[in-house]
């Protein structure tokens, strides 16, 4: 039996049929659905007369467009209620799982997929967001498609793909206190550029992976699609299965056993055919962050914005050979799909507590899912963050995209937890300064770009 | 879905590298259930300024692109999010083609089911056709479906690679939709052998 990669094992089980001349057609196990990538889609099935295939393989829930505050009022921007009321009927019309405004489970699609159990090894999981690849931290197939696609899969739960090649990424090392899992996928950006993995997907090992927990897992293969990768996937250990036992959709009793042992078959095996190879040093690397226009413009906090691009270093009003540290900023946002799960706010409140925001800085925290909301606030962790003087909100992808009037003036400078800078991300003109939530909370309490490890208990 | 054979046509020259579909279709267009009518708010912030006026500068603004069906864009082309209102806005603007050294992977899938053929060439030839647009705007190119080549003003021919089966539908104008719907029985067998 010829060795294969993880990727491939998923891939080769999935395939439906492989016609010479044709792309392969892939099953989909669970087809993530929100409200700004799916109107249309349904619009087309339904124009056609067709139906759902798999309404049982399809979950749904509201995050890019949702207000963060007083979110079950009644929607005052019309562009917005329309989307929430079409993704509202089609899933009726169509018996889709909704968790909707109002549930208890809503959230940011990529955050409650993985706590209520849905998201599993071994599965081909899509969505219509390039964010999907966060679910390949538990040893899944996982990547974006664009709406024409969410209507193929809708319609035959299946998509045509081409078959991308594999790179593997293989960190070492121990990561010294104040460097967080964001920093890894920020370091290996920055190395290999935003279009450095394009056509392939990134295989995560090394002893650096196998130490972070599930969360810290879904921060790296989040942002393995701004390297230009289709998907990131970190092969399931212990660590995946204590995280998925009991989950509401994970299998339970003679179910969960069988699961098991197909789960610990997906490694990938000596000898397996990689594209390319890229070693990372995790005891070397130190808190990131972006001064530029892309996320693979990134440095170590500690550094100097070096030559790059004119236009970007305009946009961001900063000059090649300034340090990056001590710039004022005016906005930190924690939150978004990369880092808004509860070990990133409890990572965040140990900076806040007992601390209080710089004047002048508005500071948002966006926790990523109704169920990280009720969980923080039995800690407490609201309480922290209010006496610190920051913004406690309800789920949704908020400021990271900036569609639901969480948004910065232009000009303003942000500490970001999210995973993308652009030009105009966060607000027109904004200038988004991507970090990790340690990063982003001690650059609150500064007013400025900070170190976090200056805040750690000695 | 438009049937793409072959297409002459003028060039709009972007150079800029990794621009992504943030930049081709903000975010806040995003808030749309349609496709059509995207086109005007392409590129829209490098289009207009703060207070919404046109850039006379920006290529997008200048009148003697009018008509010119082909974006010749810089590498990695339409990185970012899988929005596919990036090719939408594309296409309703009028462009039927794009040539750059290369594409994000997802904005490429993303092309090929909107009839907007993705052509690769290599950096001389890019590097060329910039210099050929620059000395003269109104330099045509012919990009040859059928053949898979780019015919350059002074006969220089480029391949450019694409996979058969997407070939197959921009040619004929057909979608993949069709395709999967005739493979339903597959589909069900080989739901049956995973239970």
């Amino acid at each position: 039996m010829e060795p294969r990669t993880l990727f491939d094992k998923i891939w080769d089980s999935h395939v439906v049929a492989a016609e010479p001349g044709y792309p392969s057609v892939l099953y989909v196990d669970l087809h993530l659905i929100h409200e700004v990538t799916s109107p249309q889609a349904f619009q087309r099935i339904r124009n056609r007369g067709l139906g759902v295939r798999r309404p049982d393989k399809t979950v749904a829930t509201m995050d890019h467009v949702v207000p963060t505050v007083n979110q079950r009022d009644p929607i005052a921007d019309p562009a917005t209620a329309e989307m929430v009321n079409q993704l509202e009927q089609n899933c009726r019309e169509f018996g889709i799982r909704l968790f909707g405004i109002g549930s208890p489970c809503q959230g940011i699609i990529h955050v409650i997929a993985p706590e209520l159990g849905l998201t599993q090894p071994g599965l081909t999981i899509v969505c219509g967001d390039s964010h999907t690849a966060t679910h390949g931290a538990f040893g899944s197939l996982a990547f974006g498609i664009g709406t024409s696609e969410v209507e193929h899969v809708l319609a035959t739960q299946c998509l045509l793909q081409n078959r991308p090649r594999t790179i593997q990424v293989r960190i070492e090392g121990r990561l010294l206190p104040g460097v967080a899992a964001k920093d890894i996928i920020l370091t290996l950006i920055a190395a290999i550029g935003v279009g450095g993995a394009t056509g392939h997907v990134i295989e995560y090992s090394g002893s650096a992976i196998r130490s972070r927990d599930i969360e810290e897992r879904m921060t790296v293969c989040n942002m393995s699609i701004e390297a230009g990768a289709r998907a990131g996937m970190i092969a399931p250990d212990d660590v995946t299965f204590q995280y998925l036992s009991g989950r509401p959709f994970a299998p339970s009793g003679k179910a969960w056993e069988a699961a098991l042992n197909g789960w610990r078959q997906l490694q990938t095996d000596a000898g397996a055919e990689l594209s390319r190879i890229v070693e990372l040093d995790a005891s070397v690397m130190e808190p990131m962050v972006t001064y530029g226009t892309d996320p693979g413009m990134g440095i170590p906090v500690t550094g100097l914005v070096p030559e790059a691009d004119p236009r970007a270093l305009a946009y961001m009003g900063l000059r090649a050979g300034q340090p990056i540290m001590g710039l004022p900023i005016q906005a930190v946002f924690i939150g978004s799909c990369t880092n808004s799960r509860l070990s990133d706010l409890r990572a965040a409140a140990t900076i806040f507590k007992a601390r209080k925001v710089h004047p002048g800085v508005r500071v948002l925290v966006v926790p990523g899912s109704q169920e990280v909301k009720a969980q923080a606030e039995r800690e407490g962790l609201d309480r922290i963050f209010a006496t610190a003087g920051v913004e406690w909100r309800e789920p949704g992808c908020s400021m990271c995209i900036a569609m639901n009037g969480d948004e910065l003036l232009p000009g303003q400078y942000c500490v970001s937890t999210s995973n993308r800078n652009f030009e105009g991300r966060q607000g027109k003109d904004a200038r988004t300064l991507l970090a990790s939530p340690l990063t982003a909370a001690a650059s609150a309490v500064c007013g400025s770009v900070a170190d976090p490890r200056r805040f750690l208990q000695s | 879905m438009e049937q793409f054979r072959i297409l002459t046509s003028r060039l709009v020259p972007l150079p800029a590298a990794n621009v992504d579909t943030d930049q081709i279709i903000p975010a806040r267009f995003l808030k749309t259930t349609q496709r059509a009518g995207l086109g005007r708010h392409l590129m829209f912030d490098w289009r207009f300024d703060s207070s919404g006026r046109p850039r006379p500068e920006f290529i997008l603004n200048q009148p003697h692109i009018a008509g010119a069906r082909v974006f010749l864009v810089g590498g990695n082309f339409g990185c970012g999010s899988s929005r596919e209102h990036a090719p939408w806005a594309l296409a309703d603007f009028g462009f039927r083609a794009l040539i750059s050294t290369s594409f994000a992977d997802i904005f490429r899938n993303n092309c090929l089911k909107n009839g907007i053929l993705p052509v690769v060439v290599e950096q001389a030839v890019h590097e060329a056709l910039f210099r050929l647009v620059a000395d003269n705007p109104s330099v045509e190119v012919t990009i040859d479906l059928t053949s898979r080549v780019v015919m350059l003003p002074a006969g220089e021919q480029a391949p450019f690679p694409i996979e058969p089966f997407a070939r197959q539908c921009l040619l004929e104008g057909m979608d993949e939709l069709g395709y999967l719907l005739t493979l339903a029985d597959r589909i069900t067998e080989y739901e049956k052998a995973r239970k």
